[in-house]
């Protein structure tokens, strides 16, 4: 239902007249976010500024029942911020500031618009580190990185967003203002409730602020890539850098039909012929750095890697990790679609499941190209297609419908890091079982009764 | 090329996958933070009018407008959106939809369709200019406040009127020149437009500069625009008239290579194939053209430059990127490495060198605020180096840099790098202990 003009000149008090959007060319440009195929206009696009501006929005949102989709840079992978049919569109971006860094207890505040790599950049220098780094970091929001509780290179040794979040302020969809968790490092204060919010996607409440937990920045860092004929050598070369207690803190991989896009595109003399490639880095101490990089390379070479080159220096590191880098942009230019999925499973269970992704794209002639985090179990089989083809498109669904059951039967996940969102929310209940589907629909009706935040995702 | 959204080969809008990269390398969705003003934003417009969705609407056309095309998106794109494309595709169609205000109409008809159709009338209007600058009439005119009779855009433009040359490059450059040794390549020089009224030394240097590197340069007196201007802003037909003129006068055939010297330029020059593809006469030599066209410092790069014998003085630079040289023409290393084959000179990274400067073609002209606006975070970084020099080799840069540097009162020198260049290698016969 499209919005009244007075409901509109609401809005319009409450945030400044030029922070409303509704011309035509705005809701179009607010219809979608990174993923694949999925758009729908809202009915206006507001950019509040503070928590006090979202409260108030979403008070008036929730009286007169209208639907309230939560942005932040809309670069999300499974339309967690793709408005719902009739939706107000909240857009955090103006909400910018880095509030505060406490060297002493190693937190860093900010508001939810605060872009990803600004995080880091601003515990750098302080000599702290904020290690969550989703291939979006330049772009993504911090909010929208809690919300999904976002991944990225270094999981295995450091863990994921919601590893670094000690504290919330978040607007409830009534308007409350809520303030969760706190700098202690020990907290048992009743339910933990700041994590509630964190992978929820928009649903139960509207981040407005977090608390971040920093840690000393690594002295150094050591990278080496390593290629090999067959993907379970990589996979055990990873297993055996475990077993021999070195935590590395990058372990990602290449298929065959990655490199080979990346060769074409890069051009940096990859081994077509090869069926992984495998990146890693292991960061701290300098002498223990040193040692484990020796043992790396011993084991990888026991492992029957064909070739390990360990770069000399930052320059040298910084080109042999460009064959991971510019793995999603070689793929994303081959077809005019490109989606990117991210079923996850437990490490031990990765080889087996490159080789059911590579086995099913082949039977049904789909070109997919995987690669993703090898210490975590994070793949992401990308397929190259044009969703103009409707033939092609079905054998797509064909074949995800046949991976997320893999994954499922492996003991994965269906999706790792990207969220539910619109895209996957037909799995969900497959992963989960029923008893879990329901206990979640019942948490989320009794945070938001009226469903009036994110509607019609995760959950139906 | 396509000449509405509509016409335009679907794929090429469905390459973007929206992922949204390209936001933090814009400088209009900086200045806004609203998606329309990005270029996934603009992307989702164009689609949208592809597909019947949206109008080609004020709001349509304003925000095209806005859009530097300063192509530092295809630059962030994982994807490799042809942005270029795109937007001058849009631009077109907006030009089609929505007629221009008279008084724009008449503007366009004397530039793109007038002056920078014609290369001689081009010249006589530039000598036209320099008499009113050179003879008192200009600072007469300010003094008495005759200015205030031009028309309104004119006498926002007037103080920004670039400085013409007291010779043109034909007079400058003989139409064929030989190295003093061996030939080992042949090449065409272009002239360009500003470059050749205001900028005709920097194509004295560069000949120069090829001259001492090998090559016979072959650089006709009397050249046409090569177009960009009008492609960049939707006048596709007088872009491919010039583009098949310049085909004409300089076949690819015959020549190693097609050398510019101008960033802006380059980057158009080298897409006559796509400009062109689908006319039959021209199709096939166009490709061949577009692979012949080098910038300058890739073609010293690509052929190894000779260091010169002789430096400038212990001298600090700092280099800025232009746009289409970096992100359309992805010339950023050579450049660089040039400079630094200088003896004596020290190169230091410009902070945000490759974000626009707001020269951007006639954005001057066309969005004033934003354009003042990118020229003083320009300025402010370049101050802050403290170097003596900024080198950058596009003449649109060159004149913006160098009025908001005038106008802040530095007294940091503008230089291009092939100046520079020539200046080393003409350093090494003065000073005699260096033997050529
Ligand atoms: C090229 C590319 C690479 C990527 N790499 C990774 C990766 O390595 N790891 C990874 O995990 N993800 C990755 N992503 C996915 C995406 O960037 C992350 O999910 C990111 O966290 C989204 O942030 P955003 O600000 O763009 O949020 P949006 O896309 O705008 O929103 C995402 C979801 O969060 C909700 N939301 C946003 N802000 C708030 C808030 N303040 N309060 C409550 N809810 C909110 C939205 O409603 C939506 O459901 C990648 C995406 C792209 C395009």
């Amino acid at each position: 239902m499209p919005l009244t003009e007075s409901q509109l000149a609401d809005l319009r008090t409450l945030v400044g007249p030029e922070h409303v959007l509704t011309s035509p060319e705005d809701l179009v440009a607010y219809g979608f976010d990174g993923t694949a195929a999925l758009r729908q206009r809202p009915e206006a696009v507001v950019l509040p500024a503070d928590t006090a501006q979202v409260a108030a929005c979403v008070r008036l949102a929730s009286e007169h029942g209208i639907p309230v989709v939560t942005r932040g840079s809309g670069t999300g992978l499974s339309g967690g911020s793709v408005p719902t049919p009739g939706s107000i569109v909240l857009c955090l971006v103006r909400m910018d500031r880095i509030l505060a860094v406490d060297p002493a207890n190693l937190t860093l505040r900010a508001q939810c618009g605060v872009i990803t790599a600004a995080v880091d950049a601003e515990a750098a220098r302080h000599g702290l580190f904020y290690p969550p780094d989703p291939g979006s970091m330049k772009v993504s929001t911090i909010g929208g990185n809690v919300a999904e509780n976002s991944g990225g290179l270094r999981g295995l040794k450091y863990g994921v967003t919601r590893d670094y979040v000690m504290g919330l302020e978040v607007v409830m969809p009534d308007g409350r203002v809520v303030r969760l968790g706190n700098a202690c490092v020990k907290d048992v204060a009743g339910y933990s409730m700041k994590d509630l919010f964190v992978g929820s996607e928009g649903t139960l409440g509207i981040i407005t602020e977090v608390l971040l937990r920093l840690v000393p920045r690594p002295a150094a860092r050591r990278t080496m890539l390593a290629t090999y004929g067959r993907m379970e050598d990589a996979a055990r070369t990873v297993s055996d850098i475990i077993a021999a207690r070195i935590i590395p803190c990058t372990l990602e991989f290449l298929d065959r039909v990655t490199i080979g896009c990346v060769e074409d595109h890069a051009r940096i003399g990859l081994p077509r012929d090869c069926e992984a490639l495998l990146l890693m880095e292991t960061d701290g101490h300098p002498a223990a750095v040193e040692d484990e990089a020796r043992r790396m390379l011993e084991i990888a070479r026991a492992r029957g890697a064909r070739e390990v080159r360990v770069a000399a220096d930052e320059a040298e590191a910084a080109r042999l990790a460009t064959a991971r880098r510019s793995a999603f942009s070689a793929l994303a230019r081959v077809r005019p679609t490109t989606i990117l999925e991210d079923v996850t499973v437990p490490r031990d269970r990765l080889a087996e499941m490159v080789a059911a992704i590579a086995e099913t794209a082949a039977r049904h002639r789909l070109k997919v190209g995987t690669f993703g985090h090898m210490g975590d179990g994070n793949l992401h089989p990308t397929f190259l297609t044009d969703e103009r083809d409707a033939e092609e498109m079905a054998r797509v669904h064909a074949a995800l419908e046949e991976i997320v059951d893999r994954a499922l039967a492996l003991g994965g996940t269906i999706t790792g890091e990207h969220g539910v969102g619109l895209a996957k929310k037909a799995w969900l209940r497959r992963q989960v079982g029923d008893a879990s589907h329901d206990l979640m629909r019942e948490l989320k009706r009794a945070l938001d009764p009226r469903g009036l935040l994110n509607p019609g995702k995760i959950l139906d | 090329m396509a000449r509405s959204l509509r016409q335009l080969d679907y794929s090429v809008l469905q390459q973007c996958m929206h992922c949204g990269m390209c936001l933090p390398s814009c400088p209009t969705y900086d200045a806004t933070r609203r998606e329309r003003s990005s270029p996934r934003g603009r992307i989702a417009l164009m689609r949208a009018v592809a597909d019947g969705e949206l109008a080609v609407s004020g709001v349509f056309a304003e925000e095209m407008s806005y859009c530097l095309g300063c192509l530092a998106c295809q630059t962030a794109c994982p994807a490799g959106v042809d942005y270029a494309q795109l937007i001058e595709t849009a631009r077109a169609e907006v030009l089609a939809k929505r007629p221009p205000t008279p008084s724009a109409r008449l503007w366009r008809a004397l530039t793109m369709r007038g002056l920078f159709l014609r290369p001689r009338l081009l010249r006589w209007a530039g000598r036209l200019l320099r008499l009113w600058q050179r003879g008192g009439l200009q600072a007469a005119s300010r003094r008495t406040g005759l200015v205030r009779l031009l028309p309104a855009d004119l006498r926002r433009l007037e103080p920004q009127c670039p400085f013409i040359a007291p010779r043109f490059s034909h007079q400058l450059i003989r139409p064929v020149e030989r190295p003093r040794g061996e030939v080992r390549h042949r090449v065409a020089l272009l002239t360009g437009c500003v470059q050749d009224l205001v900028f005709s030394a920097v194509n004295r240097d560069t000949a120069d500069v090829l001259l001492a590197n090998g090559c016979e340069v072959r650089t006709p007196p009397v050249q046409p625009c090569c177009g960009s201007l009008h492609a960049h802003n939707g006048e596709t037909g007088p872009a491919r008239e010039l583009a098949r003129r310049l085909i004409d006068l300089l076949p690819p055939e015959s020549l190693d290579a097609i050398v510019s010297n101008a960033g802006g330029c380059g980057n158009h020059l080298r897409s006559y194939g796509k400009l062109l593809a689908d006319d039959p006469a021209y199709a096939e030599r166009a490709r061949l053209w577009d692979s012949k066209l080098r910038d300058i410092h890739e073609w010293l790069a690509e052929t190894g430059c000779r260091p010169p014998g002789a430096g400038l003085g212990p001298l600090t630079v700092t280099y800025h990127d232009s746009c289409h040289l970096a992100h359309g023409q992805k010339v950023v290393r050579q450049p660089r490495d040039l400079l630094r084959l200088i003896p004596g000179l020290r190169l230091v990274e410009l902070p945000e060198a490759n974000w626009c400067c707001g020269s951007a073609g006639i954005y001057s002209i066309t969005q004033p605020a934003q354009s003042e606006a990118l020229l003083r975070r320009k300025v402010g970084h370049i101050v802050a180096t403290g170097a003596d020099v900024l080198a950058t080799s596009n003449p649109g840069c060159h004149l913006q840099i160098e009025r908001g540097l005038a106008a802040a009162g530095s007294r940091i020198a503008l230089i291009q790098p092939v100046t520079l260049l020539a200046r080393a290698y003409r350093a090494e016969g003065a000073s005699p202990e260096v033997s050529r």
